[in-house]
């Protein structure tokens, strides 16, 4: 994305009409974050110095905001995004056993990524497919019901 | 798409799309395309269905779905006219609807619902048992018209109520109404959101806003995501109908940025109304005007508390602020804001459409209404249900949810999620609604109810759950911070065997000042889960610590690990399994080493028959009473450690270990033993003693006839009383394992 050419008013929306300009200004700046960390799959530093530029907020203020969601990352992620649901549901039906089977798999722990840039390791809350619980996600396909056998299937798929 | 510029052109709009959406006499497939449904492949479905009917020449309408709710048995689908509900579907399936059902009329029978195999087939959605004893009000299009066309949401009588507020409503008629049906907010404290909104009316500020709260952050639960992913329109009404009442301008929805489909959806939905001319400027003609934007969570379950969420809206860092000011009164941008929950926006259509007084009959007298809930855990159906309030536990987990799946027992019920807590089998007849489980030390939450069952350990679940809120506190209120930190490591120094006396007392003490001492409801709820399992489960953390045993099986590092000599067929995979060596091979088969074992439980998971056993360390006791001295226990043990001894009576023996730190509690001496001359035992230390302070040589029978039955000795030595005491276990130990 070309930090630069952003249209800041279109994003804002009619909300701006009534906001102070540093108001709406800051008002999406999660949102650009958000777009920045789609594009690149992470945050780049120099991407956020543009972006501090362009919006005109201090970087050390942009950190700040990054670093308090957790869906931003500031170092490079794997090409496929494997994250194991922990939440309630999947816990309770084992999604443990399954993460323990990818991490001993592709020997990195969560949240890290194989030092090839293939694979990364997350956990997510829940994706709201209780019903298939254990879930995974390999960066947007879903897959259900894995119990201790079909993750064998599941690191098959992640490999392909 | 026109714009309807006049509520007269709405509502003939409607009976003309009612009789081509609606009528059900024509040849339509329903198919779910929820989350669940769709990671089932239902898409694929979708495709077959549309590229038969135009090979075939035969008009089948497909409409694309949000969930139906039995996300279990997904893909599913209903076909019309017929009204058949068809489960498991997969495309290669496609061709048979269509030829039978839909060309002929017959059901395919094998994709009906059955409640087992052996059961007559149900042809109809409702009388599913899963579908009877719910109510379904704001659900009532989710899973029956196409989330992403409005006509559809028009057709089944859609902006209906936004049509009658606008031609014969003053706002503050509205207010009234909504007030009158009690509504309480859906995302989790159950506040009247009459009394929220003449707050919000009252307040002083040209501007006002209207906030969805979509954040859904409670692992576990997924309500608010398929009601945005199925009805989206439903949502944007009842935003309309708050911000007509107290006259808001602009409205944000807050969606989780994990719910990309929620978005989609509702960017759609947004954009057809607006061209509608239902949002916007000047709606329907009125000169009442109301903007909607979507904002994106990044991933901060604080979030969803209201300061939090209106601090991440303007761009700030999501952390929550002291209340008052309430968002009420001083929100977004220090105006007036209504930050209501996803769900309850949506039952404010339902309201004024057919009063107040028609809504309070529903559910109890404090709690109006229905609660959508999403039932997951180990029960039969999983999936989305809408019950009205008061219904017992048993009836949404046993008629509803179908009992628990593979014939285990229930143990708990957690509802409310990392705020709730956890509750047993005495309260499965609890009518819940918001006082009810508050009462009992739980919360209604944002409908997360998760089943449990005797696989389940409660300190392991409470730990999940402390573990969640812990990671998630933003970390401006010390207890909160640092509360849940300390209890956390005291969980987990429980769970893995190191627990002392004294744990959960200071387990409670530090809950209770987290829950006085932290600013916003995060904090104010985290040591629930905690807080509720220790009452309602307090055994099981006792166990935990005292006897360094879990009887669920979850906790690695606790119990004692043995093969059960008895059962095991010598596959040998525990042997291959143990990456510590600790699988030990004899002539007389396999038995785990103590001394190597480290409790990963690898062991346990790979046998395939549940011979390796998890539980407290077990001894064989010898009843020298019942023994007959045929030493087959000696030739079973697997690593030789009994020998016979000859007792005080010449020429009789019995068995004895000699060196008891050997036995590796195998269990075979037992096994073969015929005459329960030797038992095994949990009470390790008194055989222990038994065997290395008192010898066979020392037993005398007194009298002659007894002489082969080894009777009562002198009184320092154990009497038969005394063996049956030991006998008894103090675990029931299970036969067939986990
Ligand atoms: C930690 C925390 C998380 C919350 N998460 C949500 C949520 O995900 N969705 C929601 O609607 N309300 C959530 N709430 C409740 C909101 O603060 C607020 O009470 C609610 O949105 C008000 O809407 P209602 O009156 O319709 O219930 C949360 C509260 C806390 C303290
Ligand atoms: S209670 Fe916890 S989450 Fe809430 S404001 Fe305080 S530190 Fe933050
Ligand atoms: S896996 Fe089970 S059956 Fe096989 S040798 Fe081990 S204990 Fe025996
Ligand atoms: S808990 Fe795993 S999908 Fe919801």
């Amino acid at each position: 994305m070309d930090i630069e050419e952003i249209n800041v008013e279109e994003k804002i929306g009619p909300v701006g009409e009534i906001l102070k300009e540093e108001d709406g200004k800051l008002s999406v700046l999660i949102h650009f974050l958000q777009i920045i960390q789609s594009e690149e799959g992470y945050l780049p530093g120099d991407s956020l110095a543009k972006l501090s530029k362009r919006l005109g907020f201090p970087l050390s203020e942009i950190y700040g905001v990054a670093s308090f969601y957790k869906q931003f990352n500031f170092k490079p992620r794997g090409k496929k995004v494997v994250r194991v649901c922990m939440g309630t549901a999947c816990y309770v039906r084992g999604a443990e056993n399954v993460l323990s089977g990818l991490k001993e798999e592709f020997d990195i722990k969560e949240g890290e990524t194989t030092e090839d840039l293939r694979i990364t390791l997350e956990t997510v809350g829940c994706v709201g497919c209780c019903g298939l619980a254990p879930v995974a996600t390999v960066n947007d396909a879903v897959f259900g019901e894995i119990v201790s056998k079909k993750v064998d299937k599941l690191i098959k798929s992640i490999k392909e | 798409m026109e714009r309807i510029n006049s509520i007269a052109k709405l509502k003939n709009l409607r009976i003309r799309l009612k009789e081509n959406i609606s009528n059900t006499d024509r040849n339509r497939v329903r198919v779910c395309c929820g989350t669940a449904c769709s990671a089932q492949g239902s898409h694929k479905i979708v495709q077959a269905f549309e590229e038969e009917s135009s090979l075939k020449g035969i008009g089948i309408e497909v409409v694309k779905t949000g969930c139906q709710g039995l996300c279990q048995k997904g893909p599913v689908m209903g076909v019309e006219p017929y009204g058949y509900f068809y489960q498991k579907v997969s495309y290669e399936r496609v061709k048979e609807i269509i030829s039978k059902t839909l060309s002929a009329g017959v059901p395919v029978r094998r994709l009906l619902y059955r409640e087992s195999a052996a059961d007559d087939p149900i042809e109809k959605m409702d009388e599913l048992p899963f579908y009877k004893k719910q109510v379904r009000i704001v659900l009532r299009n989710n899973g029956f018209i196409d989330p992403c066309n409005i006509y559809h949401y028009i057709a089944a009588g859609g902006y209906a109520a936004l049509e009658k507020v606008l031609s014969s409503m003053t706002p503050e008629q509205v207010l009234e109404e909504v007030k009158r049906s009690n509504l309480r907010g859906r995302g989790g404290a159950g506040f009247l959101t009459g009394i929220k909104w003449e707050y919000a009316k009252k307040a002083h500020g040209k501007l006002k806003f209207v906030v969805a709260n979509g954040d859904e952050g409670d692992p576990g639960a997924f309500m608010d995501r398929s009601l945005m992913e199925g009805d989206p329109h439903s949502l944007l009404e009842g935003m309309l109908i708050c911000a007509y009442a107290i006259n808001a301008r602009y409205g944000f929805i807050y969606v989780r940025h994990e719910y990309p489909l929620a978005v989609k959806n509702l960017t759609t939905a947004i954009k057809q109304a607006e061209k509608l001319g239902l949002l916007g400027g000047n709606i329907l003609g009125t000169g009442f005007s109301f903007l909607v934007d979507i904002r994106q969570g990044a991933g901060a379950f604080v979030c969803g508390e209201e300061t939090a969420l209106m601090r991440s809206i303007e761009g700030y860092r999501g952390m929550p602020t002291p209340r008052p000011p309430f968002p009420a009164t001083e929100g977004l941008w220090g105006n007036p804001t209504v930050i209501n929950n996803v769900e309850t926006l949506a039952q404010v259509s339902y309201i004024i459409l057919k009063g107040a007084d028609h809504y309070r009959s529903i559910g109890t007298e404090k709690s109006p209404g229905t609660k959508v809930f999403a039932l997951t855990g180990k029960v039969v159906n999983t999936g989305l249900i809408e019950v009205p309030m008061g219904i017992t536990l048993k009836e949404i987990i046993y008629d509803i949810g179908g009992g628990i799946r593979n014939n285990r027992r229930f143990k708990a019920v957690q509802t409310g999620g990392p705020s709730g807590g956890c509750l047993s089998e005495e309260h499965l007849y609890l009518p819940i609604d918001f006082e009810s489980l508050a009462d009992v030390g739980s919360m209604m939450g944002s409908g997360g109810i998760v089943v449990m069952d005797e696989d389940n350990c409660m300190v392991d679940i409470a730990k999940f759950f402390l573990s969640f809120t812990q990671k998630e506190s933003c970390g401006k209120c010390p207890p909160c911070r640092i509360g849940t930190y300390q209890m956390l490591e005291i969980l987990e120094k429980i769970t893995s065997g190191n627990g002392e006396e004294g744990d959960i007392e200071r387990l409670e003490k530090i809950g209770n000042l987290v829950k006085s001492g932290s600013l916003c409801g995060l904090g104010q709820t985290a040591p629930n889960p905690v807080l509720s399992t220790i009452k309602y489960f307090r055994d099981e953390y006792e166990e935990h610590i005292k006897d360094k045993y879990c009887r669920a099986k979850v906790c690695k590092g606790l119990g004692v690990y043995r093969i059960d000599g008895s059962e095991c067929f010598s596959c040998g995979l525990c042997k291959r399994a143990c990456v510590f060596d600790a699988v030990k091979e004899t002539k007389e088969g396999f038995y785990i080493d103590r001394d190597c074992c480290t409790k990963c439980k690898a062991c346990y998971l790979v046998c395939p028959i549940g011979a390796v056993k998890i539980g407290g360390r077990l001894i064989p006791w010898v009843v020298p009473e019942q023994c007959e001295g045929c030493s087959d226990c000696v030739h079973a043990c697997a690593v030789q450690g009994l020998k016979m001894y000859e007792t005080g009576n010449e020429g009789i023996f019995i068995p004895w270990l000699s060196d008891p730190d050997a036995c590796v509690s195998c269990g075979k001496c037992a096994a073969v033993c015929c005459s329960g001359g030797i038992v095994l035992t949990t009470h390790v230390e008194e055989a222990k003693q038994r065997f290395l302070t008192k010898r066979p040589k020392g037993l005398v029978a007194e009298d002659e006839k007894k002489k082969c039955r080894l009777g009562m000795t002198d009184s320092n030595d154990f009497t038969l009383a005394e063996s049956e005491r030991y006998q008894k276990d103090k675990y029931t130990i299970d036969k067939k394992g986990g």
